[in-house]
């Protein structure tokens, strides 16, 4: 029992690394940049969510729909304002700009809400699931991050394939300058995909907090490393990819919590990736894509 | 292009391509000695496509040698085979009587194989001076604490790189370039940075994929006597790949002709101009002659 | 030849700008004109000068994405405390010593982690490689937070459960674990600092304007090309991120013994970002330019100490306009009309007629 409780808990972990990681990797795919400043933007979505139930007293589905509606809008400024500029600048130049990001919405964050940590009452009321006679307890937190997880995964799945927006966000990652000739918009695009995956990120927020309850400023940096981990994981730029990375990543990390030690769990999460990559340079469900000579 | 063609012809003159059992053809003068390159059964897959299939050749000592072939012939993927960019799902590859199996790319180059690029590939951050040192990287030689400390052995290793990068660079027209960035040349000084930085590791083999791409007919008659230049001064082999038909059929000496990644016809120019399989390749079957065809241009 | 005149003039205007900047603390410091907590930062500003400079061996110079290169930083930190706590203990007073022998012993260290981890990292490229440098870090971190070390009049005693199973009954520790290395004498001066920079700068110079510095840097531009030119290409990416591990190890000490504690998660991913942003800022490849930029942004945040609470979020619009401004249309459109006027001014005091008309036709 104790393995399967572990294995859901990770599971549902995994399922917030993995809303995050899609955010990682959309914008990977298309703007070719690792937009450092992401894992800010579930600490923002998240702190949107706080304020509108504890100051507003808004329920909460509205609370989330509005942090999901100002993360979209706070992707969409960002990427206007920081990384459009530097569409054709040097990648790690956009690097140093999205850490500049993450810098700038940390703080901005700490002065506004001040650095005590706010204690993030779940929203999520729904009674706890009892299976075999009370010995296997799942939170409802737990199963609706989970069920989240795969609706967004389905969801975005669905759009990337089947929608005119999805497809022309495929084109773009694929070959930038051919999709313009072809008449795609790709600023338009670029935009799109920053303003799904922030609100995305502010999904994750929520559900990160509602299963961790303490928000800080710097709530969103950890597992915003650990989400690029298991995007890395999956292969950068690929969707299922994240969400297999995401998942994965959660379970190992419960389970080196629960059986090696607190103190390493995160080691052990890090050893697994690298290992991994060892095997399969490209991540796991990742192109390996050979320079034509 | 008239003073080249006489050139050429004497030069053609001067070789006799002779039949050697299980060989084929080698010059004359290379008989008896190790070839420089010698392939058995050559092939490589890409994911079920036979790329290159059966590939078997005998490059002499100081032969120089022509590969040609439709585009998409599997000419470049040769040349990487060769250079172990790809490794081959079959066959053997001999440089100069010695087995290349299992050897990487930087192996197979310090036993002897040098290449160019078709899409040039120079260090464009580092000067030309510098190319051609990092060509020279494994014939002088000052490990990573002498250059630190810079102890005596790396002034005398640096004096030494600097004198025989500027000669070979002297051998080639380009030491009043020595201190331009490799990225700022001309196209055709790039080209021939490329032959430099080549030769500058001691080839026995030197691989010279499309060199005359992009050239005018001065700068490809420059190239050609340049090639031969190369291959008297320093007896190496040469092996080319090239599109212009007019410097394979006056330069090589022998001629390899390939199509879907298999070997069609090998022979003397004489003999590749006249095989039937060789124009029907080029132009399709049915086709009687016309400007594709590998043909001596004004030299045949 | 004027290429070599080229590269020496650089190598020793490196030099000067730090031995100059060394006699201008100095004096200023001299007549009273530094503030004491700037005085304070003296030595940090050291250490981050030596961390860009060698960061740059690997981003600049190789063309390796790094993101772990804290964790080198605390192996050298860490193990100098160590090495110095033991000097101490073995009755060795001359602070000079202490700090030099820490010194070599946490860069001897650090490098041998930097190749141990380098193995296998060097075989992934571009962004897969960085993911991986940021894994090593974070290993590193952690594995810190859970070492205890101790010594006493029977050696060193290690530990990684507890202080309490360290088996010592007079000893003092080390290492305590997530609170980090604890009394720690304080013996890095500015001096010292300014030794370990010169050093640092020459190693990497001097690495770079040699043959192994040249096979680094081609297989940076052209990584088919150095193979076809028979360059070991894992041999030379590994030499360079061992080397810049080595002396991130050395900075690491001179940090450590300018503070009495150094805990374990000071050295995270965010630090190692620090020093990334120094090499971009300062130029990739550039030695100079990443020691003005890692002095110039230790700084800054003391210069905006006054607007307190607002300085790290100016911090960041600094950070970003310097990434994005030059790439603003309205910008370059502005840098090119003061090079024209410029132009035009130079070619009108030549005096030359022709000049006059040629600018004219353009």
């Amino acid at each position: 029992m104790e393995i399967l409780t572990n294995l859901i808990n990770g599971m549902s972990l995994g399922s917030v690394y993995a809303i995050i990681a899609l955010g990682y990797t959309m914008v990977y795919g298309i703007a070719k940049m690792l937009n450092f400043a992401h894992g800010d933007v579930i600490m923002v979505g998240a702190y949107i969510c706080f304020c509108a139930i504890s100051y507003l007293g808004l329920p909460a589905i509205a609370a989330v729909l509005l942090a999901v509606v100002g993360c979209t809008v706070l992707g969409i400024v960002v990427e206007r304002l920081a990384y459009k500029p530097l569409r054709d600048a040097p990648s790690l130049n956009v690097l140093i700009t999205a850490i500049g990001v993450s810098y700038f919405l940390q703080n901005a964050a700490l002065i506004i809400m001040g650095s005590d940590p706010k204690s993030f009452s779940s929203i999520i009321s729904l009674p706890a699931l009892r299976l075999f006679d009370g010995k296997l307890v799942i939170s409802a937190t737990t199963v609706l991050t989970i069920v989240a997880c795969v609706v967004v995964m389905v969801a975005l799945t669905f759009f990337t394939t089947k929608t005119k927006m999805g497809k022309a966000m495929r084109a773009c990652s694929e070959d930038r300058g051919a999709a313009t000739l072809m008449g795609i918009n790709v600023n338009s695009t670029i935009s799109m995909v920053f303003a799904i995956g922030s609100g995305l990120a502010a999904i994750a927020g929520v559900l990160l907090c509602s299963a961790y309850p303490t928000l800080m400023p710097t709530t969103g940096s950890m597992p915003g490393i650990k989400a690029f981990t298991a995007a890395v994981l999956g292969g950068i730029g690929s969707i299922p990819g994240a969400a297999l990375g995401g998942v994965l990543l959660g379970i190992i990390e419960i389970f080196a919590r629960a059986y090696i030690g607190t103190q390493i769990a995160d080691a052990v999460v890090f050893a697994v990736l690298i290992v991994m990559l060892l095997i399969r340079p490209a991540g796991l469900l990742g192109k390996d894509i050979h320079e034509k000579v | 292009m008239s003073k080249f063609s006489d050139f050429a012809k004497a030069r053609r003159e001067g070789t006799k391509m002779v039949p050697v059992p299980s060989v084929s053809i080698m010059p004359e003068r290379d008989l008896g000695k190790a070839p420089a390159l010698e392939c058995l059964h050559l092939g490589i897959d890409f994911g079920g496509l036979k790329a290159v299939d059966d590939f078997n050749i005998t490059v002499g000592k100081t032969e120089i040698c022509g590969l040609i072939g439709p585009n998409g012939a599997g000419k470049t993927t040769v040349f990487n085979l060769l250079t172990k960019v790809y490794t081959p799902t079959r066959g053997t590859i001999m440089v100069d009587g010695h087995d290349t199996a299992g050897m990487g790319p930087a192996r197979v180059n310090q036993l002897g194989v040098a290449r160019t690029f078709q899409n040039i590939r120079l260090f464009n951050s580092l000067t030309v001076e510098e190319n051609v040192q990092i060509g020279l990287h494994n014939r002088i030689r000052c490990g990573m604490v002498p250059g630190i400390l810079r102890l005596p052995r790396y002034w005398k290793s640096e004096r030494e790189f600097h004198e025989q990068a500027l000669e070979l660079l002297d051998f080639f027209g380009m030491a009043d370039l020595a201190g331009h960035e490799a990225g700022s040349l001309p196209y055709g000084a790039q080209r021939r940075l490329e032959i430099v930085r080549a030769l500058a590791t001691g080839p026995k083999l030197l691989l010279l994929d499309e060199p005359a791409a992009g050239m005018n007919p001065s700068e490809t008659a420059e190239l050609m006597e340049n090639i031969v230049k190369i291959r008297d001064q320093f007896q190496i082999a040469i092996m080319l790949i090239e599109h212009d038909m007019s410097l394979v059929m006056n330069i090589c000496e022998g001629i390899c002709v390939l199509n879907f990644g298999k070997i069609i016809a090998k022979g003397t120019p004489e003999e590749i101009q006249a095989n039937p399989q060789v124009i029907e390749a080029y132009l399709g079957s049915g086709a009687q002659g016309g400007a594709g065809a590998p043909k001596g241009g004004e030299a045949a | 030849m004027k290429k070599i005149s080229k590269t020496t003039w650089s190598t020793i205007s490196t030099y000067a700008l730090v031995i100059v900047a060394f006699i201008a603390v100095q004096v200023l410091s001299g007549a009273g004109l530094i503030s004491h907590s700037l005085q304070g930062q003296l030595v940090p500003i050291c250490a981050y000068v030596c961390l860009a400079v060698s960061l740059n061996l690997v981003v600049g110079i190789s063309g390796e994405l790094s993101l772990g290169h804290a964790g080198f930083m605390s192996v050298g930190a860490f193990t100098g405390v160590i090495v110095a706590a033991c000097l101490a203990r073995a009755g060795v007073e001359a602070e000079v010593l202490i700090f030099a022998v820490s010194a070599v012993v946490g860069a001897v260290v650090a490098g041998v982690i930097g190749l141990i981890v380098g193995i296998p990292v060097m075989r992934l490229r571009g962004d897969y490689l960085a993911i991986v440098t940021l894994a090593f870090g974070e290993i590193i971190k952690n594995l810190l937070n859970i070492i205890y070390i101790g010594v006493d009049d029977a050696g060193l005693h290690f530990s990684m459960r507890d202080s309490a199973s360290l088996g010592m009954e007079q000893g003092t520790i080390i290492i305590n674990g997530p609170k980090g290395a604890v009394g720690i004498d304080k013996i890095s001066t500015f001096v010292m600092g300014i030794v370990l920079v010169l050093i640092t700068v020459a190693v990497v110079l001097n690495l770079v304007h040699s043959r192994s510095g040249r096979a680094i840097m081609a297989v940076r531009d052209n990584r088919i090309a150095a193979e076809s030119v028979g360059i070991n290409v894992t041999k030379y990416r590994l030499m360079a991120f061992a080397v810049a591990s080595a002396l991130a190890g050395a900075a690491g000490v001179l940090y450590a013994m300018n503070y009495s504690t150094i805990i374990p998660s000071q050295f995270d991913f965010n630090q190692s970002i620090l020093i990334l942003v120094y090499v971009v800022l300062g130029g990739m490849g550039n030695v100079r330019g990443s020691i003005i930029a890692a002095a110039f942004l230790t700084v800054l945040p003391e210069l905006l100490r006054p607007i307190n609470d607002y300085r790290m979020l100016l911090y960041a619009v600094v950070l970003i306009l310097v990434m994005v401004v030059p790439h603003l249309k309205v910008y370059q459109r502005f840098v090119d009309m003061i090079r024209v006027r410029v132009l035009k001014r130079s070619a009108a005091s030549e005096g030359a007629a022709a000049a006059e008309g040629g600018a004219s036709h353009e």
